[in-house]
């Protein structure tokens, strides 16, 4: 097997990086194709809450690393897809723990057994991003239509092509689109003008998301969530599938309703 | 034309998601080169003054700026001669 690396990351924190990492993992196992997922955040663990595994955890990152387990003990089974496998981050343990040619070691010795290694970066431009870029065939980056969350992106994007890792592929995240037709949020292409990077996602804001983290099952199974539906495109963008844009006018709200019908369309 | 509802809902020229992208668009252009806007007009100073030990150049209408075409940057001088038969 010849499995491809990608790391999920964004530069500033809480854009969604673990919710995209656990989702884009839930989607690509569901067609049956071998996925793990390594949480990077060294002392922050994060992942195994958001895909409900924290009960199951015994070895982690450091341990596979340090050699005091094997690779495959610090691969958590997923509760519901056979394929599915996390590999936690140590949570008394600090970034410098890790080094970039470890997680190269690492990968490499996935990359044997698995179809998609998918790596949550931690937030940041230090040695945590170093360790999960370090082993990457693709770079997703993550952002919020938000002055702040749209410039770190600019700043990581540069840094994946002066590592020689990118183009990196942009995933907008919490679009609402009731405040970009407002003017009050910037859409999906000023983001995209600005960064001048290619899409891979447009993910609305949807509450499912939050409620489905809270049950420890990510969003992506709930076949009525916009946000999960959205995950789902990504993942076959990801496997190359070519796959049409959500339309997110769809959830229009009320006074844009009534503007169409008085303007006549449009 | 702008509907009425369209400006009722802020959706003009000043509305604050464009206000974002014209504020952005300045920031990304300095944090990509790391050149902030007092370097810049340090260097069209720098430049003005080397320049005008060759050649007699039109100071007030020198202009310098980074202009963006996707992710690379181009630094764009537009220096005015000023024609010999100006001078006195």
């Amino acid at each position: 097997m010849n499995g491809k690396v990608v790391t999920i990351t964004s530069g500033k924190g809480g854009v969604g990086k673990t919710t995209t990492t656990a989702n884009l993992g839930i989607a690509l196992a569901s067609t049956g194709d071998k996925v793990v997922c390594i949480d990077s955040d060294i002392g922050l663990r994060n992942l195994d809450v958001v895909m409900g595994l924290e009960n199951r955890i015994v070895y982690d990152l450091v341990d596979a690393i340090e050699g005091r387990c094997r690779t495959s003990q610090a691969m958590i089974r997923d509760k519901q897809f056979e394929t599915l496998f996390l590999i936690p981050a140590a949570q008394t343990r600090d970034k410098n723990a890790v080094s970039p040619s470890d997680m190269v070691r690492l990968c490499d010795a996935l990359r044997e057994e698995l179809d998609w290694i998918l790596i949550d970066s931690p937030a940041g431009i230090e040695r945590g991003f170093r360790n999960a870029l370090a082993p990457s065939d693709e770079v997703l980056v993550v952002t919020n239509p938000e002055v702040s969350a749209v410039r770190d992106a600019d700043r990581i994007i540069g840094l994946v092509e002066a590592e020689e890792k990118g183009p990196a592929k942009l995933i907008i995240n919490r679009i609402n689109p009731g405040m970009v037709k407002r003017g009050d949020m910037l859409s999906a292409d000023d983001v995209v003008e600005l960064l001048a990077v290619k899409l891979i996602g447009i993910v609305p804001e949807d509450e499912a998301v939050l409620v489905s983290t809270n049950h420890g099952s990510p969003v992506v199974l709930n076949e009525k969530s916009r946000a999960g539906q959205a995950f789902a495109d990504i993942a076959k963008r990801l496997k190359g599938e070519t796959v049409p844009w959500m339309d997110l006018d769809e959830k229009d709200g009320f006074f844009n309703r009534i503007g169409k019908m008085i303007s006549g369309g449009s | 034309m702008t509907s009425f509802l369209e400006k009722v809902a802020g959706k003009n020229r000043t509305s604050s998601a464009n206000r974002a992208k014209e504020r952005l668009h300045l920031v990304l252009v300095h944090d990509r080169t790391d050149l902030s806007p007092e370097d810049l007009r340090s260097l069209k100073d720098r430049l003005i003054a080397v320049i005008s030990d060759y050649v007699q150049i039109d100071a007030g209408q020198t202009e310098i700026q980074i202009e963006t075409d996707g992710r690379e940057q181009t630094l764009i001088a537009n220096i005015p001669l000023k024609s010999p038969r100006s001078r006195h």
